[in-house]
């Protein structure tokens, strides 16, 4: 089996679901069912323990792994509170950073992301990092101890897809850690296209929660994972401009005779 | 001594805040003015676009540009004011198409609901459209510290967790130390706070901040100046660039979000609309961490029977949200109970992300017997249940909770 390692679970889906933007709490399970997705990232901004309300967590099904995430965070401290009361609130030991000091584009802060993935990391957490896909940045991750990291593939709920795929590419190259593209996938076939090229997996909110028909939508991102990663074991074929007969410039090899 | 040094003299010595506290206050205030160290003011800018002939600059504006600035992805402040020009009104779906986008993505299918709590209605001003000016003769009063506790758990009960205070503009009975005392109440009941008061100094933000603040609303009312001073008749708000430079103050305090707005009716609106939509850019582009949005209040009768003077129609007041959206696309927008429920549910996928709910506008309205003035007239009476369901059947969710204190 190909299983993704994270911490000590292992994963057979490598599409990860974010909860946020659902038009009701009821889609989250259905859209976990038929995805089989097992990691599911919920804001502890977002999470309602008033028993007079409704309670996000609910809609989880047991068997996935939560992964709350630390949205709202400005600086590192503020990420590592939020962590921490995450897991005093029984969310668990994974914690998706996001510092973000940019209300404006909403990109992430990777020098805040850095120290706040060193404490978290020390206390116990396994923890995986959302950031602007850049190799200093994911080497120190890497150094300090994060279990994955995720770098974004265009700015958060843009739905502009692989933006950045150059810079990823590099981090799945360099970084001997899971590399996740979280954000920006828009459609299914970008979905695929970061698999094919070596994601370990994905993350996907809004593509799916604001589709016309979330479930179907859910759907389709599984089966394009599943498809990507399929292709990326299988190994792609090298991309020619010309077709393989000819050999313009090694031809007279040949002619002249060794 | 400038009057702020003063103030802050008298917090720093008379204050009883925690030695602890003030230095915390001292220390924001340290690093928040080294960080941006010279810096202008958005009356520089205000001052700028208000030599601009507005009549003249729509008066050459061509029906092809409409589409073409709808289509860009980041609009200038020129751009902005096309999109709410008599010309634009003709493309008002057009932009809805592309609001509903923008909205989706960036906020997704949920709507926030909040509600509002009067802790006093004492003031000091007199402004010609507010119930609470100092010459109406209405009931005056201010919740204790027992009340502010029933109010809290009166409306908490019902499932809200984002309240926003309010009070009129009284140092004197509604003090710093009074809002402080009451926040510290409430939040045994809400997992975030905002404030609607007079407008303060920094280092006063920054204590209430400490004390388990995170947002804060203030509305210029008119940016127009002129206008400003005439429906200002007395009082310390009087002073226009004081309030002008509240919500920058709030930012440099460290506040989690700030919301402005103009009063519509006050002034011609798509002066005003352009005016807070760059005074919103402004202060976006400057203080990164913090959330700005925008508010679209349209004057509602109150017991003064003040006239407004510029009608903004229905209409109007989307094109006020749609150009909003388009030249802010991640500004939160809210739309309170002042409009009427109609107008409200169809309001929901034109880029409104907040509503409040279940309002009472009143100080002591949801859990005290004895009733007071309201500030104005609600619109839309609807309890936070009946709301919760519109919004559901509308095809979102309706969220409670979207911050906590950390």
């Amino acid at each position: 089996m190909d299983f993704l390692t994270i911490g000590t679970m292992e994963l057979e889906s490598r599409l990860f679901v974010g909860t946020g933007k659902f038009s009701s709490n009821l889609l989250i399970p259905e859209v976990i069912n038929i995805s089989g997705s097992q990691v599911v990232t919920v804001a502890l901004r977002r999470i309602d323990f008033a028993p007079q309300n409704e309670n996000m967590l609910n809609y989880i099904p047991r068997q996935c792994v939560l992964m709350p995430n630390t949205s709202g965070a400005r600086d590192a401290q503020e990420a590592v509170r939020i962590a921490r009361l995450a897991r005093a609130s029984g969310c668990g030991d994974w914690i998706k950073i996001e510092v973000i000091s940019d209300n404006k584009y909403l990109l992430p802060d990777n020098q805040e992301t850095v120290k706040a993935s060193e404490i978290l990391v020390k206390e116990g957490f396994v923890v995986l990092p959302y950031m602007s896909p850049d190799l200093m940045t994911a080497k120190r991750l890497r150094d300090v101890g994060v279990s994955a990291v995720m770098p974004l593939g265009s700015p958060i709920g843009t739905n502009k897809g692989l933006k950045t795929k150059e810079l990823v590419k590099i981090l799945i190259d360099e970084i001997d850690l899971p590399i996740i593209v979280d954000a920006g996938i828009g459609k299914p076939s970008e979905a695929a296209e970061a698999m094919e090229m070596g994601a370990a997996a994905v993350l996907v909110n809004t593509a799916i929660a604001t589709a016309g028909d979330p479930v179907s939508m859910a759907e389709a991102f599984a089966l394009a994972v599943k498809a990507g990663r399929k292709a990326f074991l299988a190994g792609t074929g090298v991309v020619q401009d010309y077709a393989e007969a000819s050999s313009p410039l090694t031809g007279f090899l040949d002619r002249i005779g060794s | 001594m400038p009057k702020h040094l003063l103030l802050l003299q008298a917090f720093l010595i008379e204050s009883e805040a925690s030695l602890e506290q003030k230095f915390t206050v001292l220390k924001t205030i340290v690093r928040k003015t080294r960080r941006i160290a010279l810096f202008m003011s958005f009356y520089d800018i205000y001052k700028n676009y208000a030599k601009l002939d507005i009549k003249d600059f729509f008066s050459r504006i061509g029906e092809e540009q409409i589409l073409r600035i709808i289509g860009k992805e980041r609009l200038s402040a020129e751009e902005f004011l096309v999109l709410l020009s008599p010309v634009a009104r003709k493309y008002l779906e057009h932009m809805a198409r592309k609001a509903n986008e923008i909205t989706q993505g960036h906020f997704g299918k949920v709507i926030f609901l909040y509600a509002p709590m009067y802790l006093a209605n004492y003031c000091v001003n007199r402004c010609v459209y507010c119930g609470f000016n100092i010459d109406h003769g209405i009931a005056r009063k201010k919740l204790t510290m027992k009340e502010v506790e029933e109010e809290s758990r009166s409306i908490s009960a019902q499932g809200i967790r984002h309240i926003l205070l309010l009070t009129g503009e009284s140092r004197k009975y509604s003090p710093v130390s009074y809002l402080k005392e009451c926040i510290e109440v409430m939040r045994n009941y809400f997992t975030s706070i905002s404030l609607e008061v007079y407008p303060l100094e920094t280092w006063e933000y920054a204590e209430l901040i400490i004390a388990g603040a995170d947002g804060l609303t203030i509305y210029q009312e008119v940016y127009d100046e002129k206008i400003y001073d005439e429906v200002h008749l007395a009082g310390p708000k009087k002073n226009y660039r004081y309030r002008l430079d509240a919500p920058e103050r709030a930012c440099q305090a460290g506040m989690r979000t700030v919301n402005i707005g103009a009063l519509l009716g006050l002034e011609d609106w798509r002066q005003e609309a352009f005016f807070t939509g760059l005074h919103a850019d402004y202060l976006q582009n400057k203080y990164l961490n913090t959330e700005i949005s925008l508010s679209l209040p349209r004057l509602r009768p109150e017991i003064g029977g003040f006239q407004p003077k510029h009608d903004v129609d229905d209409a109007s007041l989307v094109q006020i949200m749609l150009a909003f959206r388009l030249f802010l696309p991640r500004a939160g927008i809210t739309i309170s109970t002042r409009e009427r429920a109609e107008l409200r549910d169809n309001l929901i996928g034109l880029g409104v992300t907040r509503m409040s709910a279940g309002s009472s506008t009143e100080v002591g309205g949801y859990a005290s017997k004895d009733k007071t003035e309201g500030q104005f007239e609600v619109s839309d009476d609807r309890t936070i249940k009946e709301i919760t369901k519109l919004i559901y059947q509308k095809g979102y969710q309706p969220v409670f909770k979207d911050w906590q204190c950390i």
